[in-house]
């Protein structure tokens, strides 16, 4: 099953969109409460990062019967250093990005924290893309 | 702890989900950082925020939170509202202050996350 879903860079009163429709796919998809959470809560991350740091981007949703993949592509300033901005408290984000109650570099460790598989590449001045898989069948 | 007994205890206001006043909640999380809202994995929770934006609701409903008060006189936007009744969430606002709404929770008996 595939879906496609846009996000608009610097839009907060969109962000969450897709992962919110997302939510509402899987738990017809009767997933597990715990296992969608999981998934929303990375997705969100993701989506909220690029309303906070790029100009747009999609995200391209494939669940299959033991897998969601989840794949997030930008049009933005790019991440020079992946691995600087993985830790935990380096945030680039501007005030009115604080001002919504964001950047305070949690989103990549948190997104890494619920997924099962998380790969980033960038390209400065060009855009990010994010990967990230989680596997529904947990116990 | 019930919902009801919470909006008591506060002297508060409930703006949406009169419905589900009989809920029962467990742990309470202070904080205007959705980024850290959003690294919450306990279940039953009641957030008290004094940030009233979208974010707030889309962030709880994202992390599973159906329960909110806003502090401090923060007023719910009809558009929070709305999103909230989608989700079957109850919103309350409250004139006291993080603190004090944070104290009396705590010594009534709502658990700490961390
Ligand atoms: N899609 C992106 N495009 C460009 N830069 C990004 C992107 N995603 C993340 N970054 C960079 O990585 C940093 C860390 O991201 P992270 O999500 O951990 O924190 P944050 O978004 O700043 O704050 P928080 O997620 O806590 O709200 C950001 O501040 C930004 O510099
Ligand atoms: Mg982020």
């Amino acid at each position: 099953m595939n879906f496609e879903f846009n996000v608009e860079g610097g839009n907060f009163t969109k962000a969450g969109t897709a992962s919110s429709q997302l939510k509402k796919i899987l738990k017809q998809l009767n997933v597990d409460s715990k296992v969608i959470k999981r998934i929303v809560v990375a997705l969100y991350e993701a989506e909220v990062n690029i309303v906070a740091h790029a100009y747009s981007g999609k995200v391209i949703i494939d669940i299959s019967t033991d897998r969601i993949d989840m794949v997030l592509e930008d049009e933005g300033p790019g991440i020079p250093d992946i691995s600087l901005a993985m830790q935990q408290g380096y945030s680039t984000a501007s005030s009115a990005v604080r001002e919504m109650g964001f950047g305070a570099g949690m989103g990549l460790p948190n997104m890494k924290n619920n997924c099962d598989e998380l790969t980033i590449t960038s390209e400065v001045g060009k855009g990010t893309i994010v990967k990230m898989a989680v596997c529904l069948n947990q116990n | 702890m019930k919902i009801r007994e919470v909006v008591q205890l506060l002297n508060a206001k409930v703006i949406s989900g009169h419905d589900y006043l009989e809920a029962e909640v467990e742990y309470t999380f202070a904080s205007d950082l959705m980024s850290d809202v959003l690294t919450i994995e306990k279940e039953n929770i009641l957030l008290l925020t004094g940030l009233a934006n979208l974010q707030t609701i889309r962030t709880s409903e994202m992390s599973e939170i159906s329960n909110i008060v806003f502090v401090r006189k923060k007023k719910a936007t009809p558009e929070m509202i709305q999103l909230a009744e989608e989700n079957d969430m109850i919103l309350i606002e409250c004139d006291y202050s993080m603190f004090k709404a944070s104290g009396l929770l705590y010594t009534a008996g709502l658990k700490p996350v961390y």
